[in-house]
């Protein structure tokens, strides 16, 4: 038999990302929303909640609460910012390449940090070229002596300009078949964050673009092996970027589900409040199913993560279903608000503008296809 | 050491409180169609505790009387920060008024040991009557204060708290063993953390039934309230909507009249 009930412990922890969420993220979206900037004041509140401690290892300050809890976590920021939500879910990209292949010695001095929200972390995969196929990536290493040379861009990247701590994703100028994976911290010369994106949505997380020019990397910041670096990029993403992207899909949708309802309860038409219209509750129907259906494809795939096996492709799956879900469902949510919904006062607009970054974020509905048929067909 | 008791209600959650709906046929609350929570002003009771251990030598002790799912705001508590949880649950506390959960805790809190002070929500936020906090002093044979807002001094046994009255505030002093119910601006109760509920983990909570408290069955629940609801019904809301059509100009003049003939303006 199944237990698909939550523990004890779980309900806590999802007590308390929602008090957190409520209490400390509500009141600043205004201002994040305003000035589409990071609010560093929420950077340091995720800090103080521990929100950047749950992956890591209690050896090195973490909590080490794996990842159901990480995708309670996000589900519930997502439910009150998504923005938030996507700033937290990739600071564990960038922390995970160091837990998972880091050595000793990179792991006591990064993770301590990074665990309290002193440093902040993302991951450079993506480039113009695309991120989907990162061996298509035109970011190259030369070795120099005990030091590596990198040059090249990297765009899309979340939390480019307030990341302290960066894995950054190359390929061997000399064997375009080798590629490895660099810590690069801020302030390394050579290494700058440039252009800042304008995203249609999730204002007040930081997108942006990272340049290397001969930006110098010591030997000592390569993690796992020289040119076996595409495990190290490829588990990330698989296994907790997509893990992330659902958490932020489930809390939006849950928001876009529970303003539907609050908002079909309050409008009345032909005398009463629509939401006695078979119209409207079947659109409620279809969101409360579809976020159902998702609840359990992202928690089936974390259960699996956290028994320590490979997960990319169930999470494939959920991430699929789960931003595809969310943007029906801010659609509806919009729909059942009616001029209501294109005015900004109302969150709805805000969560249809954010349901649109999901589905490229760590890979579009149609890489996830690729992935899902390439899993079923083998 | 300061030996802290704080005690605490599962109460259903006041943002669902329309949900609530009266058995017709027993006349009772149909709590189970919403979730319990922390009684809100005994999360204040909570953070005075919490905030005294954090700046002094203390021990903190939580206690609940309720049903054996209360356990899970004890849990919480624990979480929080105290030190041991205790929860009273027995059948025979079952339909306890105030004066019965007054009397109940107090055994309780006696069995703990020994004491200085007693901390508790000014009123739950679904029976409000006010009465435990003062009632439990009585059968403890300790001072009380009621509604306070302020630990002014707190170093020996002899403590200054501000209290709220009716139009204004009072410095009182009080001599420890003492019970204090506390109001909302008490304080700012610090939320759930993670590593609090990690920690959690290893603590235990201690289920007290009227056996292990020794006392009389007669005492307790239903048998030892002097107060009982007799009946409860629901409200009816009678309100009618008008919806007033026109122009700006007649909308308001309408709404004038209306006004006018309710008697709410001349």
């Amino acid at each position: 038999m199944i237990d698909f009930t939550f523990t004890e412990e779980q309900e806590m922890f999802r007590k308390a990302a929602r008090d957190f969420a409520e209490n400390q993220l509500a009141p600043r979206i205004a201002e994040m929303e305003k000035t589409g900037e990071v609010n560093m004041e929420v950077v340091k509140a995720l800090g103080e909640a521990e929100m950047m401690a749950l992956t890591i290892p209690e050896a090195y300050d973490g909590l080490g609460l794996g990842y159901t809890a990480r995708l309670i976590a996000l589900e519930e920021i997502a439910r009150v910012s998504v923005a938030t939500a996507m700033m937290l879910q990739v600071f564990a990209l960038g922390i995970e390449p160091i837990v998972q292949f880091g050595n000793e010695e990179q792991k006591k001095k990064y993770l301590p940090g990074l665990a309290k929200g002193d440093r902040l972390a993302t991951c450079a995969v993506t480039e113009p070229t695309g991120g989907s196929d990162p061996a298509a990536g035109r970011t190259i290493y030369k070795k120099d002596g005990d030091e590596y040379i990198i040059n090249g861009r990297k765009c899309f990247i979340t939390n480019s300009h307030i990341a302290d701590t960066i894995t950054v994703f190359a390929k061997d100028a000399e064997n375009p078949k080798a590629f490895t994976t660099f810590i690069v911290e801020k302030g390394m010369q050579g290494f700058k964050p440039t252009h800042v994106e304008h995203k249609v949505g999730m204002r007040g997380c930081n997108t942006g673009e990272l340049s290397f020019e001969n930006c110098r990397v010591p030997r000592e910041n390569i993690i796992g092996v020289e040119g076996k670096g595409l495990r190290v990029a490829m588990s990330a993403i698989g296994d907790v970027g997509r893990g992330g992207m659902v958490g932020c899909s489930l809390g939006l949708h849950t928001a876009c589900l529970e303003e539907a309802i609050k908002f079909a309860n309050e409008r009345i038409l032909y005398g009463k409040p629509i939401i006695k219209l078979q119209t409207i509750q079947n659109k409620i129907a279809e969101m409360k199913i579809d976020l159902e259906a998702g609840r359990l494809l992202g928690y089936r795939a974390a259960s699996t993560q956290d028994k320590g096996q490979r997960s990319s492709n169930e999470f494939a799956v959920a991430k699929y279903y789960t931003t595809e879900a969310a943007q029906r469902a801010a659609k509806m949510s919009a729909d059942i608000h009616g001029g209501y919904g294109c005015m900004e006062e109302f969150a709805v607009t805000r969560y249809l503008r954010d349901s649109f970054v999901l589905g490229p974020s760590a890979g579009t509905s149609d890489i996830m296809k690729v992935i899902v048929a390439r899993w079923a067909i083998s | 050491m300061l030996n802290i008791v704080v005690c605490v209600k599962a109460v259903p959650e006041p943002k669902e409180a329309g949900k609530i709906r009266i058995d017709p046929a027993t006349g009772n609350l149909m709590r189970s169609d919403v979730p319990l929570v922390l009684n809100p002003l005994d999360k204040n009771a909570m953070e005075a505790a919490l905030g005294l251990k954090r700046n002094m030598d203390a021990h903190v002790t939580v206690i609940s009387m309720g049903p054996p799912a209360a356990g899970d705001i004890v849990k919480e508590c624990l979480a929080l920060g105290a030190d041991r949880g205790i929860l009273l649950s027995d059948r025979a506390f079952g339909g306890a008024d105030a004066f019965a959960t007054a009397y109940t805790l107090a055994r309780g809190i006696e069995k703990t040991g020994a004491f200085d002070v007693v901390f508790c929500g000014m009123s739950s936020s679904d029976g409000a009557t006010e009465w435990v906090g003062p009632e439990m002093a009585t059968f403890l044979n300790v001072p009380v204060v009621t509604m306070v807002n302020k630990i002014v001094e707190f170093d020996g046994s002899l403590w200054k708290v501000k209290a709220k009255v009716e139009n204004g505030y009072r410095l009182m002093q009080v001599k420890l063993p003492a019970v204090f119910t506390v109001t909302i601006d008490l304080n700012t109760p610090k939320t759930l953390s993670f590593s609090g509920i990690i920690k959690a983990r290893k603590k235990e909570i201690i289920q007290w039934t009227a056996l292990d408290l020794g006392v009389g069955e007669e005492s307790l629940g239903l048998k030892g309230s002097p107060t009982i609801v007799a009946d409860m019904e629901a409200m009816e809301s009678k309100r009618e909507a008008t919806i007033i059509t026109g122009t700006r100009e007649e909308k308001a003049q309408m709404l004038l009249q209306k006004l006018v003939g309710a008697g709410v303006v001349s």
